[in-house]
């Protein structure tokens, strides 16, 4: 396959006024016209829901796909805490300017200058459009949107509804899609899953496989132009805070034919989720970050204190983050409270029956602030926390440990959201662009939204109107060569008739990945991890037992196909982790620290996206760089102390 | 703990399904419910026996993917909580859970204990929603919104469309689902302008999917996993009734 040069085509100008310019230059499909085009969109959460309203909205006609059983479930839902916008309602001197700085520095000055800044600037647009679809946002009493702080940032700029921003986000995005479904401008395939991307000869996308999850038909949709909204890859690890249905196959099945997945090592591991309780365990929960303003984490000096917590009596206690980072204390960001919190653990200073958590303890602010102050503040996720573990953490402190929760790497994509593939687009956290190797609280929602509802719109018309009059048709070679593809591929995994569960090799990829590829790597351990997975993966397509046909709504076929996805991003992830012989961000080489243990980045020689070409199976992928300039924040190493 | 589960097992929408008996054993108080039928299916694929398909995504309560009847409760024993956030520790060795995918003639089953749910979504089309095209919105705070209000609206809006109300409810009503989306909107200043229209096609909706009326049994509430109060249904019943009064009147109603 030959190399691709990227062109990441960001506008030329001052920052402040490309997108502007870049909007005022861009093709349009006159609105008579806009009908004779049909865009396949692959996603229903904010990212896809948005983009395929907006779409029906403008006058295209749209097919859009999601697995779940409605549009309503995409794990966009799952987000608690907030969506960041540049409104300064609160007058404290937040703006386009310092979202876009905050951004770009807590991304460890790996992600796309450009890209960033028009996110903040549409980020204002994003809240009055949610507003006037009547998300229920937290209000104050004279009526007017209500604000909160949130990690990374000295502004209030975090708009929300109750704990449960991302669920009205989505159900207003998620509503706006029903009523174009209604009209009939959206025809949408819930139960269908994209199990492959249609490349014609000359190397454009012109359609997707599906597969139908209860009958098992497998499907041609043919389309102008495909965008995947599609989540991230968290799950590649197994224990995740994503939803047990989230995957990586629409973007991996794109990346197979030539898409460039880029930065695949930027994951995000949570600090502060609930510690696995057994072995049964078959995800984790997230904890928000907001409990770290008042809960104060440690664990017992002495390793196996049989004593109960409130009997260990303050010298016996290590407050670690208080210890080491005195000025931020337990305020420390996300990745280097996570590696403090393994690091206790790993020496065996772990808390609870499987010694795998830290304690995060409320005593002190609730002697401070009283009961009702912490309940107010956090009633629902005290609640949440003694559904599960069955422990009331107004009596006993919480046991937290870390989880992946976010994944900032993925499809490469240029300044209008297009991957490397012409006609093919990747929004939210389906591509790479905006977060760099970290992303900042109440900012995953802003993304989905923004390239969704003010960027794709926009961007898809300039590649469209050059495409007018072009006839769609599924019985080509290109479809029929890649259903077949598709098919045998689905007949192989049905026919290995093996000893193993999908579900059995997805922990054990899992445990791989999170030992060697999860908080912190270091050389030898990716390469003994890019021994095991191969080897496990080979195992997996020689031992695999799917029982059942797959003719019929079969739930292990579905997961056997995303884990065998999985193995292969697993190693491409080992990859990437290795090249990178640097640290930043969420990416921590244990060979690339300060004096104080922060993760040291080497500007001079990885101040670039990786964006990886794919070779085949158990071959080594080719990498093409995309160098980054940091024209308006100046790269600096960042410090908590 | 040792469990004897009672699953019904349907191969798919024109099977006859039927209950099938599997013991469990050594099931941990702290695995959820979902867990612990994890663990029966991978025995079940370690003999060779197709494992329960059930419905789920998150896990944490908030998707609305997962739901089905334990003993005759929807989500099971526990008030407010759906049956992914329910733990074993409420249960006790030695106990016979009978398991039962929704009953309604609108949730048709697709297998085991997974069902269709697409009503739902049809009576969302009928008009749940606010017409406002991207781009059309005007600056946010333009729009106060009284906090009561707001936060009244979002009582209602937390909604998770499980389907556990339809489940519980005798008629097999609809009604706590479509108030919820009706009454969110119709609350909020934003949802003023087709708040009648609304109510009538969102009703009409209900009514054309096969779901039963309401005659007040209250049996949604009691097992709504968000605890969405009936109030709700008869703020939904002043609207429709209101809507369908004004019908062919040359005049439309003021909000």
């Amino acid at each position: 396959m030959a190399t691709t040069t990227l062109d990441s085509r960001i506008p030329p100008g001052p920052i402040e006024h490309k997108w502007d310019e870049h909007k005022g230059h861009l093709k349009l499909v006159n609105p008579n016209n806009k009908r004779k085009f049909t865009i396949l969109v692959v996603g229903s959460g904010l990212a896809g829901a948005s983009a395929a309203a907006s779409f029906a909205e403008l006058g295209y006609e749209v097919r859009c796909f999601c697995f779940q059983d409605s549009p309503r479930r995409a794990h966009s839902i799952a987000a608690q805490g907030g969506i960041n916008a540049a409104k300064n309602y609160h007058n404290d001197g937040d703006s386009v300017f310092r979202l876009f700085y905050d951004t770009v520095k807590g991304g460890d000055f790996r992600s796309r200058e450009a890209n960033v800044y028009r996110l903040a600037q549409v980020s204002l647009n994003i809240i009055d459009q949610c507003a006037a679809q009547g998300v229920p946002f937290a209000r104050e009493y004279g009526g007017l949107l209500d604000n909160r702080s949130f990690g990374g940032a000295q502004v209030s700029r975090t708009f929300y509804a109750r704990g449960q921003t991302g669920q009205q986000l989505l159900l207003g995005a998620y509503q706006a899609l029903e009523k174009e479904i209604a009209s009939g401008k959206v025809r949408m395939f819930p139960r269908a899953e994209m199990l492959d991307v249609v490349i014609d000869g000359r190397g454009r996308a012109v359609g997707i496989i599906t597969r139908d999850m209860v009958t098992g038909k497998i499907d041609r949709h043919a389309g102008h132009a495909v965008v995947l909204a599609t989540g991230g890859y968290s799950n590649v690890y197994y224990l995740s805070t994503n939803a047990k249905g989230s995957n990586v196959t629409a973007a991996w099945r794109a990346h197979r034919r030539g898409a460039l997945f880029a930065n695949p090592c930027y994951t995000q591991i949570h600090p502060t989720c609930i510690p696995a309780s057994g072995d049964y365990q078959s995800k984790l929960t997230l904890m928000s970050e907001s409990l770290r303003n008042d809960g104060r984490v440690w664990v017992p000096k002495q390793p196996d204190d049989k004593r109960r917590p409130d009997q260990i009596p303050e010298p016996d206690r290590d407050y670690f983050l208080e210890r080491r980072y005195p000025s931020f204390g337990n305020l420390v960001p996300r990745d280097v409270a996570a590696r403090n919190i393994k690091h206790v653990v790993d020496e065996g200073l772990g808390v609870g029956p499987q010694k795998n958590g830290v304690y995060l303890d409320f005593a002190d602010a609730i002697q401070r602030l009283g009961r009702k102050a912490i309940e107010e503040r956090y009633g629902n996720l005290f609640a949440m926390y003694e559904k599960i573990t069955g422990e009331d953490p107004y009596v006993v402190p919480m046991r937290i440990y870390p989880a992946p929760h976010y994944t900032m790497g993925g499809l490469w994509v240029d300044y209008n959201l297009m991957t490397n593939l012409t006609g093919l687009y990747a929004l939210g956290e389906a591509n790479f662009s905006d977060h760099g190797a970290n992303r900042l609280g109440a900012s995953a929602l802003m993304q989905g939204l923004a390239d969704g509802y003010f960027v794709i719109p926009y961007t898809i018309g300039d590649y469209l109107s050059g495409h007018l009059g072009e006839k769609l048709s599924t019985e080509t070679d290109d479809f029929r060569r890649t259903e077949a593809e598709v098919q045998e591929r689905v007949n192989r995994l049905i026919s290995i008739k093996g000893t193993r569960s999908a579900d059995s090799f997805h922990r054990e990829l899992g445990r791989i990945v999170w030992e060697y590829c999860g908080i912190a790597r270091n050389a030898a351990g990716l390469q003994k991890a890019l021994q095991l997975i191969p080897a496990l993966r080979e195992e997996f397509w020689s031992n695999l037992r799917i029982v059942g046909g797959p003719d019929q709504l079969n739930q292990e076929l579905e997961l056997a196909g995303r884990v065998a996805d999985f193995f292969e991003l697993a190693e491409l992830m080992c990859v990437d982790a290795l090249d990178r012989d640097e640290s930043c961000g969420g990416h921590l080489r244990e060979e690339h620290q300060t004096p104080d243990g922060e993760a040291q980045r080497d500007d001079e020689h990885f101040q670039f996206v990786s964006a990886w070409q794919w070779n085949g199976v158990g071959k080594t992928p080719t990498r093409i760089t995309e160098p980054l300039e940091f024209e308006y924040v100046k790269p600096t190493q960042r410090s908590y102390k | 703990m040792n469990l004897t589960l009672h699953v019904w097992r349907q191969k798919g929408p024109a099977d006859e399904g039927r209950m099938v008996q599997y013991e469990v054993k050594d099931v941990s108080e702290h695995a959820s419910f979902l867990e612990m039928l994890d663990v029966l299916n991978q025995q079940l694929i370690g003999r060779g026996e197709e494992p329960v398909a059930f419905e789920h995504d998150c896990r944490e309560g908030i998707c609305g993917s997962c739901g089905f009847m334990i003993n005759g409760d929807a989500h099971g024993p526990m008030p407010g909580t759906t049956v992914c956030q329910l733990h074993m520790r409420h249960f006790k060795d030695g106990d016979v859970l009978h398991i039962e995918p929704w009953r309604s003639r609108a949730f048709p089953v697709l297998k085991d204990l997974v069902v269709d749910r697409g009503a739902f979504d049809r009576i969302i089309q009928a008009g749940g929603f606010i017409s406002v095209a991207t781009g059309e919105a005007p600056e946010a705070n333009l729009i106060p919104v009284p906090k009561p209000v707001a936060d009244r609206a979002m009582d209602a809006a937390q909604c998770i469309g499980c389907g556990a109300c339809v489940a519980q409810c005798p008629n097999g009503a609809a009604s706590l689902f479509t108030s919820a989306k009706v009454s969110h909107l119709n609350l909020l200043p934003q949802g003023q302008p087709e708040r009648f229209d609304r109510a009538l096609s969102m009703v009409e909706a209900m009514d054309r999917e096969g779901f039963g009326y309401c005659s007040n049994h209250a049996e949604c509430e009691a097992v709504c996993p968000k605890e969405i109060s009936i109030d709700f249904i008869a703020r939904m019943n002043r609207d429709y009734l209101k809507a369908k009064a004004q019908r062919g009147m040359k005049t439309p109603l003021q909000t």
